[in-house]
């Protein structure tokens, strides 16, 4: 009696769970974040969903003084121009090299996709703009966390400029390595996500992303892409390269 | 309706386990589970342990865990300063390729703590509604005392008195265990896992500044996970000698028989 109303229940709860799946995958347009079809990318969708709906879209993350700064382990992709490096392009390795010996001169960012005025720019069109230097904490999926100092152009300003689409959702993001990355706009428009082209008051080092490197404060570091060179805003949410999250496996909204 | 409102009324002593104490019990167990075996999956990726905002390999440990090939690995080039001035800050390039599952593994933790979350609040709803807490759980008044506390050790150690057979009432030190599990061990480990969140603890910074930190609540949500691994093992250990099979059926199905 009492296990035949166990099954029961048991059933209900899992015809439950399936049909709240089931809302989640039907709610998923093809302008979201995609799920993959795959419980685990449902999870994040879910974590992505509550965490916009429930937490202040402006908070900002805390910045720290000058005497908090502490040493920072250089991780990943840690020279384009190097073959050795799990993640190296050899078209954009050999065009890393060349740029990088004449001190980034001939480096430009294309900005381009859904703005008004695509183009590109120097690093020092960047410069300037008006500078936004913050210390903050860069914490690692692997479990490390560190504080430094970055200072760049808020990447507000830089869409802004290039006069942001009304339907732009997304921002694209690709470096010199075969990585990719991509945020929501509600991130990209966040006072502290900012192009950094400095850090701890110096160039921003080679191993940390030079000459520009994104950085995304409120999500987990490998959200904050180093050596860029091309930004796409887009409508809809897209599968990027072979290094993004989607294709390698790790969340695309990190979840944390 | 009526099985639902009869089930308020089995939590009575020797009645066995009411339904959603049952359902609610496996959901959470296998919610542990998964976050146990996926926690573990990403500390491996950097078995090394902080106190304080922020820790890495430059920086020392409290502890450092030898549970993967990451341990100790030393594969990093020569550190260079982090100012042109001086200082202590350094940078250094990692030459080393480390274990690292955390992508799935991240995801299925979260996935798991959504279970563990939502059953948990379920759980200590149903709890407070229909008094399974305030009768079966929390020591009554007077109950707790130093002599009776281990009186009932010394006699569970040495086997003098059974497990309960499948369900209240429950003995003072396994009362006093429940709590602490159900009160303290598993909220403390959503709020040490929120604590080391950078978007969480944006909007709300106190979650990581109560603990010292986002390391100090990785290392404490460390510490708590292996307290409730002990209590796992006594608990399963427990279950064993006091009859495997019938404690399982009455967890599963309802009524001890």
């Amino acid at each position: 009696m009492n296990s035949a109303g166990v099954i029961t229940s048991r059933r209900t709860l899992i015809t439950g769970l399936a049909s709240a799946g089931g809302l989640l995958l039907a709610g998923c347009s093809e302008t979201e974040p995609p799920t993959y079809g795959k419980v685990l990318r449902m999870g994040d969708l879910l974590t992505y969903r509550a965490q916009r709906l429930l937490l202040p879209t402006r908070s900002l993350a805390k910045e720290y003084s000058r005497s908090d700064i502490t040493s920072i382990p250089a991780i990943g992709t840690t020279d384009p121009a190097d073959p050795r490096q799990w993640a190296y392009n050899e078209r954009n390795g050999a065009l890393y090299q060349r740029l990088r010996s004449a001190q980034f001169a001939g480096w430009r960012l294309r900005v381009e996709g859904s703005v008004a005025r695509p183009g590109s720019y120097a690093l020092s069109d960047l410069q300037h703009f008006p500078a936004r230097t913050q210390i903050t904490k860069h914490t690692c999926e692997e479990g490390w966390s560190a504080i430094a100092e970055w200072t760049g152009v808020p990447l507000r300003t830089v869409l802004e400029a290039a006069g942001i689409r009304p339907s732009a959702r997304f921002v694209s993001f690709y470096a010199f390595d075969d990585a990719a990355e991509s945020i929501d706009m509600l991130d990209a428009l966040h006072p502290q996500t900012i192009l950094a082209y400095g850090m701890n008051g110096g160039d921003l080092p080679i191993a940390h992303g030079a000459p520009l490197r994104l950085r995304v404060e409120r999500q987990l570091g490998y959200k904050s892409l180093k050596f860029l060179h091309r930004i796409v805003v887009t409508d809809r949410f897209e599968d990027l390269g072979k290094l993004s999250e989607p294709r390698n496996g790790w969340a695309w909204y990190v979840g944390i | 309706m009526s099985r639902a409102s009869s089930s308020q009324h089995t939590t009575s002593a020797g009645a066995g386990h009411s339904r959603w104490v049952r359902v609610t019990h496996w959901i959470v167990a296998a919610s542990v589970l998964t976050l146990a075996v996926s926690g573990f999956t990403i500390l491996m990726a950097h078995p090394r342990l902080y106190w304080g905002a922020v820790g890495n390999d430059l920086t020392p440990a409290l502890l450092e865990l030898p549970v993967s090939r990451n341990y100790r690995h030393g594969g990093w080039a020569v550190a260079t300063q982090s100012f042109p001035d001086g200082g202590s800050a350094v940078s250094a390039v990692r030459t080393y390729g480390i274990l690292n599952q955390d992508g799935w593994a991240r995801s299925l933790h979260f996935l798991a703590a959504w279970f563990l979350v939502v059953t948990g609040a379920a759980y200590l709803l149903a709890g407070i509604l229909t008094g399974h807490l305030r009768r079966d759980l929390v020591p009554r008044t007077g109950e707790l005392t130093r002599q009776r506390l281990w009186n009932d050790l010394t006699s569970r150690l040495q086997r003098k008195i059974r497990a309960a057979a499948g369900g209240p009432p429950y003995g003072l030190v396994q009362k006093c265990t429940y709590c602490a599990v159900v009160f303290l061990g598993l909220p403390l480990m959503v709020i040490t896992g929120m604590g080391m969140s950078p978007a969480i603890t944006a909007a709300y910074p106190w979650l990581c500044g109560m603990f010292g930190g986002s390391q100090s609540a990785r290392t404490i949500h460390f510490c708590v996970f292996a307290l409730l691994l002990l209590f796992m093992v006594v608990h399963v250990v427990m279950v064993a000698t006091s009859g495997f099979g019938r404690q399982m059926r009455a967890m599963t199905f309802g009524m001890p028989t």
